[in-house]
């Protein structure tokens, strides 16, 4: 059963006087549990596709339809409500909240949430000790280096139990070495959880990680390529 | 962590930026309080003022004296008039009985208009500013009846001084000039210049005796246990008396001027207290714009997190609220501290003595606080603070994840 379907998704943008097509007639299905990359160069839409996936934006045309979630019956506000609950994030320049510790960052979301502080806390250290974070709890995001800035991010997007998450361009700003225990332990979560990942990325390390690399080229499915297991 | 761990937090990040709304917020609570405080003491001073020189918060005359203060115009039996009256007063209301009339004050050097006011001074002592003014020599007794007692102003005026005789010239009840020789027992001191000059108190007796009025009196000035008894106690005591023969004026219709600026100045206060956030309100509105644009990214991932536009808002303006909180804080304890710094010696008002003394204003202004005027500040800036700082709110919860998180 397909946890994510595109059917005819079509975005358009203007830039001035100009309008973009940056998605046409996109169609595809993601499976539970996949570890897709959409792959592809800078301009070719699969930023758009990743944020439409993500409810951040609305496509011009076309369905898309999430854990059963058709995006086109639902308000702003079940958007909200659905990224809370079933999407997680994931974004290239981390995006963590300066003035909270690595903790503090981890438990927002289940503040947001309206999980209780004692659970909170609990699920937090739990998850930054799966990420190899445990001696950086109370650590801001300016105390922490690139790698275990983007660990937190890794560790907030999971907490919450989504079952999806959406990366875009994790390990752009990372070194290969950090990047690669990134993304291993990225393959980790998706193992152990069932959580569904879906990349956005030119990066070759991260598609050579993936099962499923689909390819992007000018607002089309150029190729959609599935590694044997 | 709540929110609120998240909204203090947010406000030292820029420790400066912060500092410049919380310097804006000091200055203008500290100014709004204590601008109020010192209004409300000018006119305080001027309401006291007017009431303690001869006003007192009441006076019946005859009907036709308010428009034309003649010995003619008088009440010819007050002991009847206050045996109806005092049982009607407020508990703890003083009165006192008084002839008041215009003459003419002279010595071998000098003479000048002036007001001869007949007083009984131990009753006068408990209603008008006379009994406690003297500052050189003696009050009047009961029993006195050549003594009297002028202003210090006027002593100089007229080249004189303690042990030396005055003469008053007046017209009597029955139409003719009466003049009586009085020796100056005491000098007195007010707080304007004009008052030493003009009246010249001397025994009732002897005013009633010099102009032949019997035991008729002026005036009944009664003093109450607050001001604001006034208008209603006159209105009460003129229904007994009736309006054939008696008028019964509160102070507030014998010192229209000073009842016109009590009535302004809760309308200057509101203006001041606009005019001076609406100069804070901008500086709120600019900075607070400022840090949302900086945060725009921010504001992106807590609504790609999941974060209900109602919630951005309220957490920005969590952050205004307590900016507010503090520069309300430090700005009332600098209001109070200014206050009670200056109410040991006040606003010393001489260097415009003449201006002061025309508006009928005191020499010396010390400030008067009241919660309300206090509270009043506080929560003007609060509640427009949290106003003005509801556009920036509005605005960074429009944003959508994508343009914020596009945002460099």
């Amino acid at each position: 059963m397909s946890i994510v379907a595109c059917h005819d998704v079509t975005k358009t943008y203007r830039q001035g006087k100009v309008e973009v097509t940056a998605l046409k007639e996109i169609q595809l299905e993601i499976e539970a549990g996949g570890f897709v990359a959409l792959a592809g160069p800078s301009g070719s839409g699969k930023t758009t596709l990743l944020n439409l996936i993500g409810g951040l934006d609305r496509a011009d045309a076309g369905r898309i339809v999430v854990s059963g979630n058709d995006y086109s019956e639902l308000k702003d506000s079940q958007m909200a409500e659905l990224r809370l609950h079933h999407i997680g994030f994931i974004f290239q320049s981390y995006n963590l909240i300066p003035v909270l510790s690595a903790v503090e960052n981890v438990e927002y979301v289940m503040l947001l949430q309206g999980v209780t502080a004692a659970e909170r806390r609990q699920r937090a250290r739990r998850i930054l000790d799966d990420v190899g974070l445990a001696d950086k709890y109370h650590r801001r995001p300016a105390e922490l280096s690139g790698g275990q800035q983007q660990r937190v991010a890794v560790a907030r997007a999971i907490v919450s139990n989504p079952s999806i998450v959406l990366a875009d361009e994790p390990t752009a700003n990372l070194d290969s070495k950090t990047g690669e225990g990134l993304l291993a332990l990225m393959r980790d979560m998706n193992s152990r959880r069932n959580v569904t990942f879906i990349f956005s990325t030119h990066d070759k390390m991260v598609m050579a990680y993936a099962r499923r690399v689909v390819t992007i080229k000018d607002g089309c499915i150029a190729d959609d390529r599935m590694k044997a297991a | 962590m709540k929110d609120f761990k998240l909204a203090w937090r947010n406000i030292w990040r820029n420790p400066r930026r912060t500092a410049v709304i919380l310097i804006a917020v000091i200055i203008g609570v500290w100014s709004m309080i204590c601008i109020a405080a010192l209004m409300r003491g000018i006119v305080g001073g001027m309401v006291s003022n007017g009431i303690n020189t001869l006003t007192g918060h009441l006076q019946i005359h005859q009907r036709d004296y308010p428009d034309d203060p003649v010995v003619d115009h008088r009440i010819k039996d007050p002991g009847a008039v206050m045996g109806m009256v005092a049982p009607h007063l407020p508990k703890n209301s003083q009165w006192s009985q008084r002839v008041r009339v215009n003459a003419v004050a002279s010595n071998a050097r000098h003479s000048t208009g002036v007001t001869m006011v007949g007083i009984a001074p131990a009753a006068e002592a408990k209603v008008s500013f006379i009994g406690t003014s003297v500052t050189a020599g003696r009050y009047l007794k009961d029993d006195d009846t050549s003594a009297i007692v002028i202003g210090k102003a006027l002593a100089e005026q007229f080249e004189t001084r303690i042990g030396k005789k005055l003469i008053l010239m007046s017209q009597d009840a029955g139409g003719e000039i009466a003049s009586r020789a009085f020796r100056i027992v005491g000098l007195f001191q007010a707080e304007m210049e004009a008052t030493e000059k003009r009246y010249a108190f001397v025994p009732v007796s002897s005013a009633q005796k010099m102009l032949k009025m019997q035991d008729a009196v002026s005036e009944i000035a009664v003093l109450l246990p607050g001001h604001d008894m006034a208008a209603e106690t006159a209105t009460r005591l003129q229904k007994l008396l009736g309006t054939d023969k008696l008028i019964v004026q509160s102070w507030q219709q014998i010192l229209p001027m000073v009842t016109a600026v009590l009535k302004l100045y809760d309308y200057f206060v509101f203006v001041w207290f606009l005019v001076i956030f609406i100069a804070m309100g901008f500086g709120i509105v600019n900075t607070t714009l400022m840090s949302v644009f900086e945060r725009m990214r921010e504001f992106g991932l807590l609504k790609a997190l999941g974060m209900r536009p109602g919630r951005i808002i309220g957490s920005i303006l969590a952050e205004s609220f307590f900016t507010l909180l503090l520069g309300m804080g430090v700005g009332t304890t600098m209001g109070l501290l200014t206050g009670w710094g200056l109410s040991f010696s006040g606003i010393d008002l001489s260097g415009l003595a003449q201006g002061a003394e025309f508006a009928g204003m005191a020499r010396i202004i010390f400030p008067i606080m009241l919660a309300k005027d206090i509270l009043g500040a506080n929560l003007v800036v609060l509640i427009l603070g949290l106003l003005v700082s509801l556009y920036p709110a509005t605005k960074a919860a429009r944003f959508t994840p994508v343009e914020a998180l596009s945002h460099t």
